[in-house]
């Protein structure tokens, strides 16, 4: 890390790239030689754009000289592999899509490309971002750069991972039932799911399509403004995409949280849970209130039903998702004698076992006789716990909850044990019912020197309370953030 | 058919209802941009969404909601002001994401009617429908000796799907709801209705029942017909299967059969073939469909004359309701009927013309009507020169004719031809005196009464103007040469 330009923020980074103190080309060095080095120890990436990514720095310097350059120009930023990217193999960390090359561009690819963004790689996650700590990519798990006997949550884990160590100086996750704000608080960055519909999914693979949102991993708050900025708004390549207008985000970050009524929900405070992690949040609770805001006692009283619905919803949609992975088109093919069971070989060979589990739930959730049982079952307590939060609502403007139950665990700790593993979005997974942003950022350290993050939820479209409370708290300096040991 | 099956089908009836899949006539596929034309190279017309890559989003083409609105207001739907869509699970390999997107619970146009031509013995058919809704086409396997391809310019082509109520109680019966359908979705533009395309294709439910009992035969489902030809056929054949086991004490199964027009009849398909369970449930990469009323107040303000209104103008302005009939059968021929019409007194003579001549030419071309035929202003023209003698009906047959073949105008052939009719009286008159003067005899015994021989002297006289004369001017002249 000769001049380590890798460690600055995209706000501090952005600055001095405009200023000409900095080039964009050695930014993007520092990124790649930071990658070189941690890579063996985190893998954090699935495939390092080493070529691409000079050449995208050498256009945005280019662009830079000429003035007007717009804030992520040159910005070094990771993907996941979950996005579509033309031309850059986009495996979603399964053996089913290990040499595909989409022909495309996902919207969100082609806005930040719009804006010169620098793209250093695809960044690893869970196959088909099924799991909660990256064991379940067929490349193999990234680590946890706190400490590399731990997994970096999951499925975003390569993304959080990369920011964390300073790989990159942002990255993009997906956030189906906690797979941006687990890690991030695994990771100890910041990470935000925005409001279902904010952010276009075109070409963003599917899991979960009516719960699947796309967000960014980031070391401030301010940057997540800051990417969220490009990321937002109306898509015409996605009907479910909102054309609500996008408000400025970095405007929000007033640093006044004067008159905030936080909600704290006594359900997401449970028996069980690491003491450490009930103890940072109720410390930066206290540090709100020191800040003017006002905090109170709320009630979701449907929390307990979270995961079941979620299992039956977000398994049934990926059963349909996946069906497509047929060896017909593109991925891959086994060897087969006739149509079924060129189906039944290429899948069985294609898919790791986490995907099988989940592709056979849902199947199961849609058949005839049991949908009504299960899917629709399953909607309605959806609607029941988005109710929980229209209530909650009315007596609060944020609700302040921990990410998880515990810090990072060792890896293989639950590789065995689906329900546990189940278990670790257990505090995640109503906001992705419901469609609520929520962001996770980092609240405290427990013991182990493990980072511990905190969640931010606010109503539909309330991104702009989420980042300015978020950004307060960052700048009272009451915690920070430890640099990783990798 | 047999006498036994005659007399069973006294005994029998049959009871059937139809699933009628169309294309709809829009430029662009239902949820991408791809061109819909039919006749391009495999998997030219095809993008990421068609293909079903990883992460694509399917969006609604407006246009194929206008169109099914149409088809719906046309057969006298309710339209639903909310309707949602569905994915349909299966997996074959023309099926690129592995599900269709359809409509399953709701569809956007629920109940309505088509009123059939009646029987023979005047009672009104009228074929209830169940549902209209909107779906999307999968690709198209096609099968070499050593391997299987599959070409996807058909893929996400936009379907509706007509489904009658089991209202029609023969193949006739089918076959007349077919036709009938057709030129209603062709009225409306939302189907060109081309079978050999594969833009309309027909499952049909069979059963048979004693007559007047109220409970329902099990049904067997014939699928994928592709020609009106084969949906008589295969109706009359299974109705005839289904009345030879029920009548030896057997009982029907509930199968799908395939039709095999080689061999005239059908088979079951094995049940691996058919028996899927589609787990359909709700898309959700679609909002829900909202047919605001506005939307279907603009599109039934939009709507053009439908065939049955078609058919009672015709009839009230002077044509029998069989000729009404035919003209309006095909939108294409009552179109080009109407455009004959300026500047004629006699809309029957048009009517007959276009039934007789005009069709003949179309039935005996490969050709599309309006590309087989002469242009209908020309015939027009045709028509007006015999109402104002300037030709005669035999004339215009004879340019007729030639003009289908050269492509040239009325005015133009009729000259080429030296068809135009003499009306000059002096020539006329030189003709009538050198008849009169070599049949002396003839025309004294007109002269003496025989009044029938007049028409003997018009035909002479025709033939030595060599066919071309004004027959009016013939008559004049001679009738007042003959009264001296």
């Amino acid at each position: 890390m000769a001049s380590g330009l890798n460690n600055l923020t995209i706000a501090e980074a952005s600055a001095k790239l405009r200023a000409r103190e900095i080039t964009a080309t050695n930014l993007t060095r520092d990124c790649l030689d930071r990658i070189a080095a941690a890579e063996p120890k985190l893998h954090a990436f699935i495939t390092v754009c080493e070529k691409e990514a000079l050449d995208q720095a050498r256009a945005a310097d280019t662009r830079l000289a000429a003035g007007n350059a717009p804030a992520l120009c040159g910005i070094p930023l990771g993907i996941k592999d979950i996005y579509a990217t033309k031309g850059v193999r986009t495996t979603c960390a399964s053996r089913i899509l290990e040499n595909f090359v989409p022909p495309f561009d996902a919207t969100v690819i082609e806005r930040l490309r719009a804006e010169g963004a620098v793209f250093v790689g695809k960044t690893n996650l869970d196959e088909f971002a099924m799991g909660s700590s990256t064991e379940n990519s067929a490349f193999g798990p990234t680590l946890n750069p706190h400490d590399t006997e731990r997994v970096s949550g999951g499925s975003s884990g390569g993304s959080a991972a990369a920011v964390a160590a300073h790989e990159c100086l942002g990255s993009l996750g997906t956030d189906t039932g906690g797979s941006i704000r687990e890690p991030a608080s695994f990771c100890g960055v910041v990470g935000i799911k925005p409001t279902y519909s904010r952010v276009s999914r075109y070409g963003v693979i599917a899991y979960a399509s009516s719960l699947d949102q796309v967000g960014p991993f980031t070391k401030s708050v301010r940057d997540a403004a800051i990417l969220l900025q490009t990321l937002a708004g109306k898509d015409v390549c996605d009907s479910t995409c909102s054309a609500r207008p996008v408000p400025d985000y970095e405007l929000a970050l007033t640093g006044d949280v004067k008159g905030l009524r936080i909600g704290v929900p006594r359900e997401f405070f449970v028996e069980g849970m690491q003491p450490e992690v009930e103890q940072s949040v109720r410390s930066a609770l206290k540090n709100y209130e020191s800040l003017g805001a006002s905090t109170v006692e709320i009630s979701l009283p449907h929390t307990g039903y979270a995961i079941a619905a979620y299992y039956l919803v977000a398994t049934a949609e990926a059963s349909a998702n996946l069906a497509r992975y047929d060896g017909i088109r593109y991925g891959l093919r086994a060897n087969a004698e006739d149509n079924i069971a060129l189906y039944e070989t290429t899948r069985a060979q294609g898919f790791g076992a986490e995907v099988k589990r989940r592709i056979m739930l849902g199947t199961f959730a849609l058949s005839a006789g049991y949908y009504d049982a299960y899917y629709l079952k399953g909607q309605k307590v959806r609607t029941l716990i988005r109710n929980d939060f229209e209530r909650a609502f009315e007596k609060c403007d944020l609700i302040v909850t921990p990410v998880a139950p515990a810090t990072a665990f060792k890896i293989g700790e639950k590789m065995n044990d689906p329900l546990t593993m189940y278990l670790s979005d257990i505090f995640t997974i109503s906001v992705n019912l419901a469609g609520l942003p929520g962001m996770a950022m980092p609240c405290g350290h427990d013991s182990n020197n493990l980072p511990i993050g905190m969640q931010l939820i606010a109503p539909p479209f309330a991104e702009e309370t989420i980042l300015r409370a978020g950004d307060a708290f960052e700048r009272t300096g009451a915690f920070k953030s430890r640099s990783p040991v990798v | 058919m047999t006498d036994t099956q005659t007399m069973n089908t006294e005994t029998y009836e049959a009871v059937i209802g139809l699933e009628v899949h169309t294309h709809l006539l829009t430029r662009s596929k239902i949820f991408c941009g791809c061109s819909t034309k039919f006749g391009a190279g495999p998997n030219e017309n095809v993008c990421p969404i068609c293909m079903g890559m990883p992460g694509v989003l399917p969006v609604l083409n407006r246009r194929v909601v206008e169109l099914a609105i149409r088809t719906g207001l046309a057969a006298h739907c309710t339209i639903a002001p909310y309707s949602i869509f569905d994915r349909k699970s299966y997996f074959y390999p023309d099926l690129p994401k592995g599900y269709q997107i359809s409509q399953y619970e709701t569809p956007v146009c629920k109940g309505g009617y088509i009123d059939l031509p009646p029987t023979e013995n005047g009672e009104p058919r009228r074929v209830r429908l169940t549902r209209i809704h909107i779906e999307e086409d999968a690709g198209k396997n096609i099968h070499h000796e050593n391997a299987s391809l599959v070409d996807f310019n058909r893929s996400g082509v936009p379907l509706i799907e007509i489904v009658s109520e089991p209202d029609l109680r023969s193949a006739e019966d089918a076959g007349a709801y077919l036709r009938q359908l057709r030129a209603i979705l062709r009225y409306v533009d939302a189907s060109d209705g081309k079978m050999e395309e594969g833009s309309f294709r027909c499952d049909c439910n069979v059963s048979v029942r004693k007559r007047g009992a109220k409970e329902y035969g099990v049904r067997t489902e014939i699928k994928n017909l592709n020609s009106f030809r084969f949906v008589e056929d295969a109706i009359e054949y299974e109705v005839g299967r289904q009345i030879a086991i029920v009548e030896s004490g057997g009982k029907v199964a509930q199968e799908t059969h395939l039709w095999d027009p080689v061999r005239k009849e059908t088979r079951p398909m094995r049940s691996k073939e058919y028996a899927n369970d589609y787990r359909y449930f709700p898309e959700p990469d679609l909002p829900p469909l909202v047919v605001p009323a506005e939307m279907v107040e603009r599109v039934r303000a939009s709507m053009p004359e439908l065939p049955a209104d078609r058919k009672a103008r015709y009839m009230r302005e002077g044509l029998t309701e069989y000729e009404a009939g035919v003209l309006i059968a095909d939108r294409d021929v009552a179109d080009y009927f109407e455009a004959t019409l300026p500047g004629l007194k006699n809309r029957k003579s048009a009517a007959n013309w276009v039934m007789t001549e005009v069709l003949r030419v179309a039935r005996d071309s490969d050709k599309p009507f309006t590309e087989a035929v002469p242009p209908a202003t020309e015939v027009g023209a045709l028509l007006r020169m015999v109402e104002a003698l300037e030709i005669s009906l035999n004339a215009a047959k004879t340019a007729f004719a030639a003009m289908v073949k050269s492509n040239k105008g009325a005015e133009a052939t009729i000259a080429e031809l030296g068809l135009a009719q003499v009306s000059d009286e002096s020539a006329i008159a030189a003709a009538c005196d050198k008849v009169i003067a070599a049949e002396p005899e003839k025309v004294a015994e007109y002269r003496a009464g025989r009044d029938k021989l007049f028409g003997f002297f018009v035909g002479a006289v025709m033939k030595a103007m060599g066919g071309k004369a004004n027959p009016k001017v013939i008559n004049e002249i001679l009738r007042t040469k003959l009264a001296l």
